[in-house]
C-alpha cells in the first residue's frame, strides 16, 4: 500500500516540499515546516506493527503526537512518520538490528501530519513466538534536549554524505 | 482441592479488608476452598510463584509477563477504567519545577514496586538521569517514601499514582507531583494458574456479573467493575513491558 501525498491545506505554517522514496520503492510528496511539537512529560507513544512494518496497534499518545487519526494510522506503514531529515542509515540500522532478533534504541525525528516534527527516544523489539517474528513493538519517550541537539547535528552530517554519495 | 490466591504487594493498605471480602465472595462463587495469602514484598511473592504455590493472582503488570510466559497463567479480567500510572513527587517547597531541573546525584526514595520504578526511571531520562548517576533508597511502603520527602531525606519519590492519591491529606499536601505518567495501557490484572483453569468459565461469569450482583464487594476493592482481557491484549501489554525493560 502506498501512502497518499500530503496535502498543502493540511499544513500549518510555511513549508518546503520534498519527495520521499521509501525502502519498498513507493514514494510520496510531503510538506515540512520548522515547527516542533514538544514531547509531553510522562507520555509514552506505543505501537505495534506486523512483520512488514504496518501498524496494527497504537495508543492515544501516538494519535495525539502524529496528528493523524487512529483510522488513518491503523494498517498504514510505520514510515508514515518518516522525516526527510532522518538519514536512511539510521533506519537500516534499526531493521538490521530487529530482524536479527535484537532490541534497537535510537533518537528519531518524526514527521507530523501538519508538516511539523517531534523528537523521540525510540525502542523497538521483535516479538518472537515459536522462533519466528510475529510483530514489532515500539515505544517512544521524551528525549533529553542535549541528545536532540547532538543527533540533529549527526544526522545532518550523515544525510549530506548520503546525498553526495 | 484447596487453592491459593494472592494479591500484588503494591495494594493500598485501606483495601486489605476488601481483598479478604473478595476472597470470601470468590469461594462462594466457585464452591471451592481458597486461601488468601498477602505477601509483604515482591520478592517473597515471586518465591511463592516460582514454587508453584499460587493458583490465582491479582498481578502487577511487570509480573504478568513472567506469569503468562513462564508459568502458563491465563489472563481473566482487569479493573474497569483503571491503569497503572506513576508519579514522581517532590517536597511541597522543593525548588524543582520540572524533571529537567534535576541534577546528577539526585536522591530517590522508592518502594520495590517494579513497574512504578521502571516508569519513573523513564520519566527521569529527559534530565539524563539513570541508575548510575542517582542514589536510590528502597522503602517498604509508600508512606515511608512520603516520609523521606517530607523530612528532606530524598529529593524525589516514586509513587504508584493510586497510592499517592490514597495518602492522607495531611501527608499529600506536604508534597507535589513533579511529573505524572500517562501511559493508559498498563494495568494490574487477575490471572489464573494451570491448576485452577478448569474453573475459568464459572469464575469469569461471576466476575462479569459482579457489578450488579455484588457491588459492595467491588466497592471494598475501590473498583467499578471488571473488564475482560483477551490474550491479544495481554500479549500487547507484555510486549510493551519487554520493550521497556
Amino acid at each position: 500500500m502506498s501512502l497518499p501525498d500530503m496535502q498543502p491545506d493540511e499544513i500549518t505554517g510555511e513549508y518546503q516540499e520534498h519527495t520521499l522514496t521509501y525502502h519498498d520503492q513507493s514514494s510520496r510528496r510531503i510538506f515540512v515546516t520548522e515547527i516542533e511539537t514538544p514531547y509531553p512529560d510522562g507520555h509514552l507513544i506505543v505501537s505495534r506493527t506486523n512483520p512488514e512494518g504496518y501498524i496494527t496497534h497504537l495508543n492515544d499518545s501516538f494519535v495525539e503526537m502524529s496528528g493523524y487519526s487512529r483510522q488513518e494510522l491503523i494498517n498504514a506503514p510505520h514510515y508514515i512518520l518518516r522525516h526527510p531529515d532522518m538519514p536512511a542509515a539510521a533506519f537500516q540500522d534499526l531493521w538490521q538490528t530487529v530482524t536479527s532478533g535484537k532490541k534497537w534504541n535510537g533518537y528519531v525525528k518524526n514527521l507530523r501530519k501538519d508538516g511539523g516534527f517531534y523528537w523521540v527516544y525510540a525502542t523497538v523489539i521483535p516479538n518472537i513466538r515459536k522462533n519466528s517474528v510475529v510483530s514489532y513493538t515500539s515505544v517512544r519517550r521524551k528525549p533529553a534536549r542535549k541528545k536532540i541537539e547532538h543527533y540533529a547535528s549527526l544526522y545532518k552530517t550523515m544525510l549530506s554524505s548520503e546525498h553526495s554519495a | 482441592m484447596k487453592y491459593h490466591f494472592t494479591v500484588s504487594p503494591d495494594f493500598t493498605p485501606e483495601h486489605i479488608p476488601g481483598w479478604f471480602i473478595f476472597n470470601t465472595w470468590m469461594q462462594k462463587a466457585l464452591s471451592e476452598v481458597i486461601h488468601l495469602e498477602l505477601y509483604d514484598n515482591f520478592e517473597s511473592q515471586r518465591k511463592a510463584i516460582q514454587s508453584n504455590e499460587i493458583d490465582i493472582i491479582y498481578a502487577n503488570p511487570y509480573d504478568a509477563a513472567f506469569l503468562v510466559r513462564e508459568k502458563k497463567f491465563a489472563p481473566l479480567v482487569k479493573p474497569t477504567g483503571k491503569s497503572d500510572e506513576a508519579i514522581i513527587a517532590v517536597h511541597e517547597s522543593s525548588p524543582f519545577t520540572c524533571v529537567e531541573d534535576l541534577q546528577p546525584g539526585t536522591r530517590i526514595s522508592r518502594t520495590d514496586d517494579p513497574d512504578v520504578n521502571m516508569m519513573s526511571m523513564i520519566m527521569l531520562e529527559p534530565a539524563e538521569l539513570d541508575k548510575q548517576n542517582t542514589q536510590s533508597c528502597t522503602r517498604d511502603t509508600y508512606i515511608l517514601v512520603a516520609k523521606d520527602l517530607i523530612q528532606g531525606n530524598a529529593d524525589i519519590g516514586f509513587f504508584l499514582a493510586e497510592a499517592f492519591h490514597d495518602l492522607s491529606k495531611l501527608v499529600r499536601t506536604q508534597m507535589r507531583a513533579l511529573v505524572s505518567s500517562h501511559i493508559r495501557i498498563i494495568s494490574h490484572s487477575l490471572l489464573v494458574g494451570p491448576r485452577m483453569q478448569p474453573l475459568t468459565d464459572t469464575l469469569l461469569t461471576a466476575l462479569t456479573d459482579m457489578s450488579s450482583s455484588s457491588p459492595a464487594v467491588l466497592e471494598s476493592l475501590g473498583f467499578d467493575g471488571w473488564t475482560l482481557i483477551n490474550e491479544e491484549e495481554m500479549e500487547f501489554m507484555i510486549d510493551l513491558m519487554d520493550t521497556l525493560e
